[in-house]
């Protein structure tokens, strides 16, 4: 029973998924099918991590291979607590509504893509196999490629090619590195590499293909100078799908980035990671910048992503059980925080007809609610106490000056203060300045519930801010995992939990 | 063989990198499929230095001279079935591109975006 419920993050979107195919299915039918599926995967999620915390890691050998044969999946806290986090991100965006009008006729397809997008991220959220991850990066990013361009609108075919052709190059990175590296060492489970790696006598020949990989979860994670698809394309996509990808897909590569370079290619195994320190300060302050000039609401947000996960990979650089246990808390504060303000975002355009937030004005009057939801997150995203924001911060500073790393501390405060004042800045366009007198057209009605979807990510966001000391607490549990990775390499290759 | 081989890689890799910076959309598509072809045959050639014994094992229980690993042959095979449709679905994708917002350029991509 507890092997299946390893599994079971993998066979409810697989199963879901083969639902929505059934011809003929009704459109109220597909919805309530997804829904109930992202529900069954949150409360799964939920169980997995209880079971984590009560029993640490958990393994399943997948038909009974015995590691380093065969695949095998891994939850451990982090893996359990993206699950958790995703699956309800996933759920949020359902009740939000994804349908836009083209989707009246074709009640299916939407939710198959959905939970195909679903079913990669987990399964790389569970594997513990290099080869295996591409493919589950695969399953996600082809999933991915067609909800960016399935509306066939003009605007998204040149940005949804962006993001393709990038995205394929990377994964040929990928492919490289995990071939090179299979050569080298002859294996491809992650927890076995680590331990061939360091009984090896020249470890330093894999910085090759530790480069490609990490030039391939860089370009996923959109780290400088590998993010040039995501403001380009994020913003085209239509509100809900970009924001599932807002929350999800950059932090994929973050978290296939946290478990290569803490497990294989580590500093003891003679990888270098003060490039990864000085591309990350690059990243934040790039993101940002590009921020500043923007008045696409989404768009501008998107550079955001750019700039934030550049102190998610800059407290990977600085390493140590504190940073990673604030890398892990700020990966979760973010994933709420950023899906939140791209739906908001997205009814805002509903409302307006426009992303342009120079169109915008009088939302403060007209909808207190909706300022409401967007200020929590916006605010919590420019670090103010006593929001989750500010907390990430906090603990990812803190790190930094345990480690006498100055430079970083000074670009994290001026980012800090640049992204407020973006943040600012669509709080006066959208919503403190007039109504523009020529009045909105607004485009399509928003569809489904947004503001229940809205709620309750701003509650979840309530939550990591007011008890964040709870949260961290399961943080700090992963980042100890994670910087001391014997345990997992036990579990996975002696066999844990089950 | 090992020479030839990693001759061929060499090539492969140069000319889709060619490709890949032209500006014509096609001749990018022609650089990826090239990548593609490059990756498969550098996942391929990695086993072939066989620094470790295969998982295969004859009847007498000791590894069987001069067996090639299959592993890496049952990655290129899976890297090859991904990489066929990514590469079908970028074609329709560039040339929906051509046909509907009349793109063949890539510095026109990114051309609505301008603040």
């Amino acid at each position: 029973m507890s092997e299946l419920l390893v599994i079971a993050p993998l066979l409810i979107p697989l199963f879901a998924l083969i639902a929505c195919l059934i011809p003929g299915l009704g459109r109220g039918t597909s919805d309530a099918i997804s829904l109930g599926a992202a529900v069954l995967v949150l409360l799964t999620a939920s169980f997995l991590f209880a079971g984590v915390l009560a029993e640490g890691t958990r393994t399943l050998r997948v038909g009974a291979w015995v590691p380093p044969f065969g695949i095998v999946l891994v939850v451990d806290t982090l893996s359990a607590l993206m699950l958790w986090i995703s699956a309800f991100v996933a759920m949020v965006v359902l009740m939000y509504g994804v349908r836009a009008k083209a989707d009246e006729d074709a009640p299916g397809h939407l939710h198959v893509l959905l939970h195909g997008l679903m079913l990669g991220v987990n399964g790389s959220f569970l594997t513990g196999d290099l080869f295996n991850l591409y493919v589950w990066f695969e399953v996600m990013l082809i999933s991915s490629f067609i909800l960016m361009v399935r509306e066939g609108k003009r605007s998204q075919l040149p940005g949804g090619l962006t993001y393709v052709i990038l995205n394929l190059l990377a994964s040929a990175m990928f492919l490289c590195g995990a071939g090179l590296l299979y050569g080298k060492l002859g294996t491809l489970n992650l927890a076995d590499m680590a331990q061939k790696l360091g009984a090896l006598k020249d470890p330093e020949l894999v910085n090759s293909s530790g480069a490609l990989l990490f030039i391939a979860f860089a370009a996923k994670a959109a780290l400088f100078p590998f993010h040039f698809w995501l403001p380009a394309s994020y913003h085209r996509a239509a509100p809900a799908i970009s924001a599932l990808f807002a929350g999800l897909l950059t932090k994929v590569g973050v978290y296939a980035l946290l478990r290569l370079f803490t497990l294989v290619f580590t500093a003891g195994h003679g990888f270098s990671t003060g490039l990864i320190l000085n591309l990350s300060m690059a990243t934040m302050v790039l993101g940002v910048l590009g921020a500043v000039a923007q008045y696409n609401i989404r768009r501008l947000l998107a550079f955001h992503i750019i700039s934030q996960i550049g102190y998610m990979t800059a407290g990977l650089a600085i390493g140590g059980k504190v940073a990673l246990a604030a890398v892990v808390f700020y990966v979760l504060h973010h994933i709420a925080v950023k899906s939140a303000l791209f739906l908001v975002g997205g009814v805002l355009e509903a409302k307006t007809g426009t992303g342009d937030i120079r169109m915008h004005g009088g939302f403060y009057r007209n909808s207190p609610m909706l300022a409401l939801c967007f200020l929590v997150p916006a605010f919590s995203l420019g670090g103010i106490p006593p929001l989750s924001g500010f907390w990430a911060k906090l603990n990812l500073l803190q790190a930094g000056v345990n480690g006498g790393h100055w430079l970083f501390l000074a670009v994290a405060l001026v980012v800090g203060i640049l992204t407020l004042f973006s943040m600012i800045k669509i709080w006066n366009e959208s919503f403190w300045k007039a109504a523009p007198e020529t009045g909105f057209s607004p485009s399509d009605p928003t569809p489904g519930r947004p503001m229940l979807a809205l709620c309750m990510l701003g509650s979840l966001t309530l939550v990591f801010s007011l008890g964040g000391s709870f949260v961290f607490k399961f943080a700090q549990r992963a980042g100890m995992e994670l910087a001391n990775p014997d345990a997992y390499i036990q579990a996975v290759l002696r066999g844990g939990g089950s | 063989m090992n020479l030839m081989l990693a001759t061929l890689i060499g090539l492969l890799f140069a000319a889709a990198t060619y490709c890949l910076l032209r500006r014509n959309l096609m001749r990018v598509m022609i650089g990826i499929l090239l990548l593609g072809h490059a990756v498969n045959l550098l996942l391929m050639s990695a086993s072939a230095p066989l620094a470790e014994t295969p998982a295969i094992l004859g009847s007498d229980g000791k590894p069987v001279p001069g067996m090639a690993d299959a592993l890496p042959q049952a990655l290129v095979l899976t890297a090859i079935v991904i990489g066929f449709g990514l590469s079908v679905f970028t074609l329709v994708l560039a040339r929906s591109c051509f046909q509907g917002a009349r793109i063949d350029d890539v510095r026109d991509l990114g051309r609505e975006d301008e603040p």
